[in-house]
């Protein structure tokens, strides 16, 4: 028997907006709406869209070690964040896997707030509480307190200042505003190379934002295009680029990583960087027609996690696990796409840029 | 196309393919896919076709279309050998989508046993089965 699929706030809406609905790591997601991938993707890249990613969870860890704790179980430096400030990180086990990728925010003195992936919420809300000894921090699954919308777009940002209290915060910073009457966070930070804000906000308030920006003009935007839209810019995505059989170093994170810190795993973060990893995660764009696909292997080792038709760019882009004397720009790749040879050419990340030097 | 539609003229094989016979030709036929399969497939952004000359056999597979999300077999509707293919679709294979049973069109075969029309379904015996 199916499971029954967890909905989020804005279930109706997507079905009342003719969305295709899909099974998302159990959570019953709209893959697209019906102008297309292809229109939604494009919305982004020139105007602005709308993703519901209210499946995303979040982990509110507050109290006098609440930096200290993060310090311990994330990547990156947490004492960098300032009051108000978003940072990405890795959550690593003790052998310096990767549990999930993240971005926290500090809400306060010693309140952060941290945003999972949908499918690891569970794991990482659990591994963080079982790591909490000889700090006073509190821990606490807070993601049934928030529904999530993310505007994305050149002009995402504009949109969403019109219907809010006062401007909105710059790129990487998060601030309480409010927007269309309601309490939000409004975190300016996103998954698609464009600029935008997420605005996380009580679950009952979401329909209405959301209603609200999509008559302003606003495309409501499915999964689909988020991950054309993430792929293009090589922003990696858990459960296809990283897993725990891959350490930060080897998938390209290094630099959300500073084993200084002490955070677990950074022993084996640490060995990696100094000695190099056997594989290097690559951007790849297929020279000729085709489409590579996660799991299709590369001649000479290594395999296909990403891969997709590139909107912006009209070729097949993807990512790819390589020996590391292969994972140099310029590399040609041969590919094995259900027994037929497509060649590829490792390309330098993100693998989309806007044309700024016109 | 945005509304499903089966033109009364073609012949459906259950994977969702269409053949039209050439009246003038009875024994050459176009093949393609039908508004049920390019609506379920979602927007095709690449078209794999098979090469002029090779055969083609009726339930098996004899070309790739892709959409952004996935990868999907083309199933021969009959049997022969292939006379041309919509090179056009190799630039752009939104036709697919937008024209099903016109500028999408996939292949046109020379058939080996054009008797084989008989095993096929029509309109109103398609729309049935989906």
């Amino acid at each position: 028997m199916t499971p029954m699929l967890k909905r989020t706030p804005l279930f109706e809406a997507h079905v009342a907006a003719g969305a295709k609905l899909v099974d998302f790591t159990g959570w019953e997601m709209p893959i697209q709406y019906t102008h297309g991938i292809r229109a939604e993707h494009e919305a982004v890249r020139t105007r602005a869209g709308v993703f519901d990613v209210s499946h995303m969870g979040q982990v509110q860890s507050s109290g006098p070690d609440a930096e200290a704790f993060l310090q311990h179980v994330l990547s990156n430096d947490v004492a960098n964040i300032a009051v108000g400030g978003a940072q990405y990180s890795m959550l690593c086990n003790e052998a310096g896997g990767l549990l999930d990728d993240l971005f926290t925010y500090r809400l306060g003195a010693d309140r952060y707030l941290t945003v999972t992936n949908a499918a690891n919420h569970e794991n990482d809300y659990a591994w963080m509480r079982d790591h909490t000894a000889g700090c006073d921090v509190q821990v606490e699954d807070v993601a049934g307190d928030y529904a999530m919308l993310a505007a994305q777009g050149p002009f995402a940002r504009e949109i969403v200042e019109q219907i809010a209290d006062s401007p909105l915060p710059p790129r990487m910073q998060a601030a309480r505003r409010i927007i269309l009457g309601r309490e939000t966070l409004v975190c300016a930070t996103g998954y698609t190379g464009e600029d935008g804000v997420e605005l996380l906000l009580a679950p009952h308030d979401a329909t209405a934002v959301w209603e609200e920006l999509v008559r302003r003009g606003v495309a409501p935007c499915g999964l689909a295009a988020r991950d054309t839209l993430r792929l293009e810019v090589c922003y990696p995505l858990y459960g296809n680029d990283l897993s725990s059989d891959r350490n930060p170093i080897e998938a390209g994170l290094g630099w959300a990583c500073k084993e200084a810190t002490g955070f677990i795993g950074s022993d084996v973060v640490r060995r990696a960087r100094e000695e190099g990893t056997a594989q290097k995660l690559v951007a790849f764009k297929l020279t000729g027609p085709g489409i590579a696909r996660q799991g299709n292997p590369v001649v000479g080792g290594g395999e296909v996690t990403s891969g997709t038709m590139s909107p912006s760019l009209g070729v097949g882009i993807g990512m790819a696990y390589v020996p590391a004397a292969r994972a140099t720009v310029g590399e040609t790749l041969e590919i094995d796409v259900r027994g037929k040879m497509r060649t590829a050419v490792v390309s330098r990340k993100p693998l989309y840029t806007k044309e700024t030097d016109g | 196309m945005a509304e499903a539609s089966y033109p009364d003229e073609l012949l459906y094989h259950a994977e969702h393919d269409w053949a039209r016979l050439d009246p003038a030709q009875p024994d050459v036929a176009t093949f393609g896919i039908t508004w049920f399969a390019q609506d379920a497939l979602g927007e095709v952004v690449f078209f794999d076709p098979p090469e002029v000359g090779s055969s083609v056999a009726a339930g098996e597979v004899y070309a790739e279309v892709e959409s952004v999300k996935a990868v999907s077999d083309v199933v021969a509707p009959l049997s022969g050998e292939i006379v041309e293919v919509n090179t056009a679709l190799a630039d752009a294979a939104d036709p697919i989508n937008e024209d099903p049973y016109g500028d999408g069109w996939m292949v046109r075969v020379k058939l080996s046993d054009p008797g084989e029309a008989e095993s096929l379904m029509d309109r109103d015996a398609y729309m049935a089965s989906l």
